[in-house]
C-alpha cells in the first residue's frame, strides 16, 4: 500500500540520480540556487542545480547541434565520460608538452582539481539531455585548458563568458554577468578591456565545443586544436 | 494533487511486485517489512537509512528547522516546555534530543523558576535577623540549577556532536549530560526519571511500541511521558495547503540550504506515514500509561501527547 501523496516520487526515475520535479519545484529551485550561488560562489552544487533547472531551452538546442555534427553525433551515441577511472593519467603525463593531454593534466595538477568532482545531473527530465549537461560539465576543465584560464574567480568568469556565448545556458549567462561582482577593480579592468572581448569573440567564432571527441585527441597539440575549434589565442 | 498518469502507476505496480518477491526471500533473513517514507524496506534497512539521513543533515539541522517552519518550531518547543512545567530538582530524559533544543529550554525554565523562588524568598526575608540571614546564605550556596538534571540521549553520533558543540557555544555546562543510545533499548535502569520527552524523534523510531515500553520502564512511578511530534491535519483546506508546502517547498529548501533533497523528501513522507493523534494515543495507553491525552498545535500540524506512569 504505497501512497502517491501528490508527488511523482522515485518511480519516475529516468536515470540514476534523477529526481523528478514539478514545474513549481523547478522554479523554486532556480530562484533558490541562484540566490545561494551568488551568496557563496563555492557552492558548486547550487551552480549545477541552477544550470539544470534553467536549461530547458538551451539543452535541447545543444543536443541538436551535437546530433547534426558527425563527431558530436558519435559522442551522443558512445557517451564517453571524463573520469579519473577512465583516463590513463600516466600516459597523458608522458605526452609531449603542448599536447592537449599533457596540458590538461598540468592544468589539473596546478589547480589541484579533479574531473571527478562534477555533480551528476538530478533535475533534468530527459535522459539524453542529462548526458548533454554532464558532458558540458566534464568538458569545462578542458575549456580552462584551451582558454589558458586558471580556476580562480577571474579565470572562471572568463570561461563563463565563453561558455555563455557557446551554449546559451542561462546559468552561464548569470555567472558571467554576476561573477565579476566579487572581483577587485584592477581585475575588473583587465576583464572588461581584454579578457571578456576575447572570450566573446572566440565563443562566437568557435564551433560548438561539445562536438569534439577530446578523448581521441589527447595527442593533438593545444594550438592546432584551438585553430580547429576556432578559439583565438589567449591574451 | 499533481495529476496521476497510467504509466506511472504501472511502474509503481511492477516495482511493488518485484519488491514483494524480494521481500519474501529477504524477509526470511532480514526481518519484517516496514516503511521508509513511501518506500517499503526491512526494519534493518530503515534503521540504517534513518541513521544516514541524520548523519547527513546534522550540521544544518537547526538552520533547516528554522527555514522550513519559518521559526515556528521554536514556539512549538516553548509551548511544550510550558506544558511540562518542570520544577527545580526534576530529572529529565530527553530522547532523540540530538541538538539539544529541549534540554536547553529545560535548563532555562528551571533556572527561571528557581530565580523566581529565590526572589520571593528574599522578599520574605527582608525583616530577618542577621543570624537567620547568614544561615540562609549557607543553604543557598548551591547554584540556581540545584539538582535539576537533563540527560540527552540520541542514537546518532553526529547529532550529539552538534548538540555538545552548541551547549559549549551557548554556555550550558552543568546539569547536562549526553548519552549515545537507542530509544528502543535505553541504556538506563528502571524507574529512574521524572520526565521523559521525545520531540520530533518518535517518528524516526522503527518500533514505536518498543520505544514506548522503554519510556514506561525508565520513568519513576508518577513520572510523565511527553511527546512532541508532527501529526495529522483534519481541516481539508489547511491539509491541502500543508501538503502543497510540504511536498513542493520543503525538499527544495533541503536541496538549496543543505544540498540534500532526499533527506527532506524522507522527512515529509515520514510525517504522512506516522500514526494520527488517536492512534498514537492508543499506542501510548498500550504501553501502560494513564491519563493519556493530546493537544493539537496549529490545527494538528503538530501534537503534544502526554501520559503518566501511575
Amino acid at each position: 500500500e504505497e501512497e502517491e501523496e501528490g508527488e511523482e516520487g522515485w518511480c519516475y526515475q529516468l536515470y540514476p540520480g534523477h529526481i523528478p520535479t514539478s514545474p513549481l519545484q523547478k522554479a523554486l529551485l532556480a530562484v533558490g540556487s541562484a540566490v545561494m550561488a551568488l551568496r557563496d560562489p563555492y557552492r558548486h552544487d547550487m551552480v549545477a542545480v541552477l544550470g539544470e533547472t534553467t536549461g530547458c531551452l538551451a539543452l535541447p538546442s545543444l543536443r541538436d547541434k551535437m546530433k547534426h555534427h558527425p563527431e558530436g553525433y558519435r559522442i551522443l551515441q558512445e557517451r564517453p565520460r571524463i573520469r579519473l577511472s577512465t583516463l590513463d593519467m600516466t600516459k597523458l603525463q608522458g605526452l609531449p608538452a603542448g599536447t592537449l593531454g599533457r596540458e590538461y593534466v598540468r592544468f589539473l595538477e596546478d589547480n589541484k582539481v579533479s574531473p571527478d568532482t562534477r555533480m551528476p545531473p538530478k533535475f533534468v527530465d530527459d535522459e539524453e539531455l542529462a548526458y548533454v549537461i554532464q558532458r558540458y560539465r566534464e568538458v569545462h576543465d578542458l575549456m580552462h585548458t584551451l582558454l589558458g584560464m586558471p580556476t580562480n574567480m577571474l579565470g572562471e568568469v572568463v570561461v563563463k563568458w565563453f561558455e555563455a556565448v557557446q551554449t546559451g545556458l542561462p546559468m552561464c549567462v548569470l555567472g558571467a554577468v554576476f561573477g565579476p561582482v566579487r572581483l577587485s577593480t584592477r581585475k575588473l579592468q583587465v576583464l572588461a578591456t581584454e579578457l571578456v572581448p576575447w572570450a566573446i569573440r572566440s565563443g562566437s567564432n568557435a564551433s560548438c565545443v561539445l562536438n569534439f571527441y577530446y578523448e581521441q585527441r589527447w595527442e593533438q597539440s593545444v594550438e592546432s586544436l584551438r585553430e580547429e575549434i576556432g578559439i583565438f589565442p589567449p591574451p | 494533487a499533481v495529476g496521476l498518469c497510467p504509466c506511472r502507476l504501472l511502474l509503481l505496480r511492477r516495482d511493488g511486485a518485484l519488491r514483494a518477491l524480494r521481500g519474501c526471500v529477504r524477509g526470511l533473513a532480514a526481518g519484517p517489512e516496514t516503511h521508509f517514507g513511501f518506500q517499503t524496506v526491512t526494519e534493518a534497512e530503515r534503521r540504517e537509512k534513518i541513521y544516514q539521513v541524520f548523519e547527513s543533515v546534522a550540521k544544518k539541522y537547526d538552520v533547516m528547522n528554522d527555514s522550513m517552519t519559518l521559526g515556528i518550531h521554536r514556539v512549538w518547543k516553548d509551548i511544550f516546555m510550558h506544558k511540562m512545567n518542570p520544577s527545580p530538582g526534576t530529572l529529565l530524559l530527553d530522547v532523540a534530543g540530538g541538538t539539544g533544543d529541549i534540554a536547553f529550554r529545560f535548563i532555562n525554565y528551571v533556572r527561571a523558576v528557581r530565580e523566581r523562588q529565590l526572589q520571593q524568598k528574599l522578599k520574605r526575608q527582608q525583616n530577618l535577623s542577621w543570624q537567620e540571614i547568614s544561615e540562609s546564605y549557607r543553604e543557598d550556596k548551591s547554584k540556581s540549577l540545584e539538582d535539576s538534571q537533563v540527560v540527552v540521549c540520541d542514537i546518532n553520533k553526529e547529532m550529539l556532536k552538534v548538540g555538545k558543540q552548541k551547549a559549549q557555544n551557548l554556555g550550558y555546562s552543568e546539569g547536562l549530560s549526553w548519552v549515545l543510545g537507542n530509544a528502543e533499548e535505553l541504556p538506563f535502569d528502571d524507574d529512574k526519571f521524572d520526565v521523559y520527552t521525545i520531540a520530533f524523534g518518535i517518528r524516526n523510531v522503527t518500533r514505536i511500541d518498543l520505544a514506548l515500553q522503554e519510556a514506561y520502564r525508565v520513568l519513576k512511578p508518577g513520572g510523565r511521558f511527553l511527546c512532541l511530534e508532527f501529526s495529522h491535519v483534519s481541516n481539508p483546506l489547511l491539509s491541502r495547503l500543508y501538503d502543497l508546502y510540504s511536498f513542493q517547498v520543503i525538499p527544495v529548501l533541503g536541496e538549496v540550504i543543505a544540498g540534500d533533497w532526499k533527506s527532506y523528501q524522507y522527512l515529509v513522507e515520514s510525517i504522512r506515514r506516522f500514526p494520527p493523534q488517536e492512534e498514537l494515543k492508543a499506542m501510548i495507553e498500550d504501553a501502560g500509561f494513564f491519563k493519556v491525552d493530546y493537544q493539537n498545535l496549529n490545527g494538528g500540524i503538530v501534537a503534544i501527547h502526554s501520559g503518566f506512569k501511575l
